[in-house]
């Protein structure tokens, strides 16, 4: 065992690529949160965008190419839980189960024939001058278009939320559906379009796992990473900039725990594999014990259903 | 467009539909979806819900594992259903499940070989605690920290896969296993196997208890206050605080059955059909439960038949696995449909839905 073998830089830039499924997954997920919907499908989604993009990321040779349509795809499913709770009005909480294990099936069904083989490469894009930075440019500046494109998404949702109408609109509807309503906006439509923005990024996430961070697909290879997203924006107060942090945090362990296991430190393996859902469950209680107390920022009408009443 | 009334009362002939009608419209979707993967369609179906009850072949043998796999399923599914009503939502099941299994094998073959009636009802209770303890982790956090009980109970569950890995490849492994993963197996182990009670079938002590269970949470929810207060809690939670319930105390008691009962299909499972600890020992029926109980609509009767159901998908997908080379995961894809249909059919068992007229 040799710590010393640990290149810091190198560490954090691959922080970063661990945590971007995280990240872009997180992020769509505030917004249809912040919206007053409850997706507990993240799971689902995201692994339908990880078979599906790398299923056409193979058939084309195309990494992009299969982020888009991992995107779709993540879209679709989510278009699926949108028409269950917001038309035939379901229960949030029980479809968004339905979508995480009927997501899991048709994943494991179309990626069956698609085990161990390798992913199209991705051209990491290192930005002129500043990469050439010792260390922070291995560390930010020598990354893939998805992780600046994760990085500049929480510029742009921080921005809608904040200083656009459009974004205080979806909030007003998260926070009371029915003054927003009254207030002659439409509520479901809204929330179509949050739910199906919230599939897109968990479609993204997914396929940025399968195409890039393992690089191949396995079965089940979310292996929770939907439900830690969705464990981040709680964590985050529902603020993107925090949700960032956070992933990042999240992600250091995740690597800090591979580089272990690789460096061959004398801790079980399976103690090891255990550290990111602690570490998950450890973050939630630290958060709500805070003096921000837990549900500073959820939106009042988190998981409940809109009936429009006339 | 539409527009929808509230019903005073659910509709208990749509109530009880819902399930018929959404199992009915899975095997339609579900042959489509067969069909495109190539498989004869009314092949697949027929084989999955009328080959493992009624041919020859095959029933003798199905029969019986209908109900060995319905055991878990129901036994999970009825603790499940009573956090459900309450509105505390226990999903990591499975990791109670699997704790339960090794607290209870732990327990056993630290004693092996060691005979005496004693270590089966102690194991058994032992398993019990097991996965009660894990669900008090949730319980524990939202009582106190308001800390969410969905994603605490889930993460637990992918550290109760690692604890399992670590006792099968560690410190449950089978000493004279040459080495393979894998703890001794309890069916060898007279004191701690959970025998079949009718010779040649495999129907254990656990698949009796899912039937008592099925009686006593029938008399709890219905012929008790205590059900009562849970449906309070659930419907209303400022309600259930002004008759002077503790809502703590009651999501406590929620996850301690749901825990106890997950724990208990673990423990008689690992004794019984699994016979040991070993990495893939759990199989999902943690997730699975969480459909049962819906298709159930949380009654705890049923629970029993849609626990029968699910098991049956279980049989059947088995056998269209094996006999017409259909991928395992279709049955999964099924699963999901199935509580897709339920949940959406809902809107017809609380709402009367009159199409808008002209002004």
């Amino acid at each position: 065992m040799d710590l010393s073998e640990i290149n810091f830089a190198v560490l954090v830039a691959s922080l970063i690529v661990a945590s971007t499924p995280l990240v872009l997954a997180a992020l769509g997920e505030l917004i249809v949160e912040k919206s007053g919907v409850l997706n507990l499908g993240v799971e689902g989604m995201m692994i339908i965008g990880a078979v599906t993009g790398f299923i056409v990321g193979v058939e084309t040779g195309s990494a992009y190419v299969g982020m888009m349509a991992a995107a779709m795809a993540g879209a679709l499913l989510s278009l699926l839980f949108a028409f269950i709770i917001l038309i035939m009005q379901a229960n949030q909480v029980a479809s968004g189960l339905a979508l995480t294990i009927f997501g899991l099936g048709i994943a494991a069904l179309m990626g069956h024939p698609y085990t161990g083989i390798k992913s199209p490469q991705i051209s990491t894009i290192s930005i002129p001058f500043i990469s050439e930075i010792p260390v922070l440019g291995t560390m930010f500046f020598q990354h893939d278009l998805i992780v600046y494109l994760s990085l500049i998404s929480v510029l742009v949702i921080w921005y809608f939320l904040n200083r656009m109408r459009a974004g205080l609109i979806l909030r007003s509807v998260g926070e009371d559906h029915d003054v927003a309503h009254s207030l002659g906006y439409r509520v479901v439509t809204i929330r179509f379009l949050a739910i199906t923005f919230g599939g897109a990024m968990a479609g993204v996430g997914g396929g940025y796992l399968s195409l890039v961070r393992v690089p191949q697909w396995t079965e089940g290879m979310t292996a929770g990473a939907g439900w830690i997203a969705l464990a981040l924006v709680v964590f985050s107060g529902w603020r993107p900039f925090r949700l960032l942090i956070g992933a990042y945090i999240f992600g250091g362990i995740t690597i800090l725990q591979l580089n272990l296991q690789a460096i061959g430190v004398n801790i079980n393996i399976a103690l090891l594999s255990m550290a990111p859902y602690l570490a998950t469950i450890l973050a939630l209680v630290v958060i709500s014990m805070s003096r921000f107390r837990g549900n500073r920022g959820a939106p009042g009408c988190l998981g409940r259903s809109f009936v429009k009443i006339t | 467009m539409f527009k929808l009334i509230p019903r005073e009362n659910v509709s208990p002939v749509l109530s009880l539909l819902g399930p018929l009608f959404s199992v009915g419209l899975t095997m339609i979707v579900g042959g489509i979806l067969f069909y495109f993967l190539g498989v004869d369609p009314f092949a697949a179906i027929k084989m999955i819900f009328w080959d493992p009850l009624m041919s020859e072949t095959f029933s003798t043998y199905s029969i019986p594992q209908i109900f060995i796999k319905g055991a878990p399923l129901i036994l999970i599914a009825l603790g499940l259903s009573v956090g459900f009503k309450a509105n505390v939502w226990n999903i990591g099941a499975e990791g109670q499940y699997i704790m339960g299994a090794i607290f209870g094998a732990s327990f056993a073959l630290s004693l092996y070989p060691l005979e005496s009636i004693v270590i089966f009802p102690a194991m058994i209770l032992i398993g019990v605690i097991g996965g009660c303890l894990w669900s008090m982790i949730p319980a524990f956090l939202k009582v106190k920290f308001q800390v969410n009980e969905i994603l605490v109970s889930l993460m637990l569950v992918y550290v109760a896969e690692q604890i399992l890995a670590l006792a099968s490849l560690g410190f449950l492994r089978n000493p004279d296993g040459a080495g393979f993963p894998g703890s001794r197996n309890l069916n060898q182990y007279t004191s701690a196997s959970n025998a079949e009670i009718i010779a040649g079938t495999g129907i254990h002590l656990g698949v009796l208890l899912s039937l008592l269970m099925v009686i006593f949470f029938y008399v709890l929810l219905f012929r008790h206050s205590l059900g009562f207060k849970i449906k309070l809690l659930g419907n209303s939670p400022k309600a259930s605080g002004f008759s002077g319930d503790n809502p703590n105390k009651l999501i406590f008691l929620c996850l301690t059955l749901s825990g106890s009962l997950a724990g208990l299909a673990g423990i008689m499972e690992v004794a019984g059909p699994a016979g040991q600890i070993n990495i893939d020992f759990n199989v999902g029926y943690g997730f699975t439960a969480i459909i049962v109980a819906f298709l159930g609509r949380l009654n705890p009767i049923g629970i029993f038949f849609a626990g029968i159901v699910m098991a049956l998908t279980y049989v059947g997908g088995e056998l269209t696995q094996f006999m017409l080379n259909l991928p395992a995961a279709a049955i999964q894809v099924f699963q999901g449909m199935l509580l897709f249909f339920l949940l959406s059919f809902d809107l017809f068992v609380h709402y009367k839905i009159k199409l808008k007229g002209n002004k």
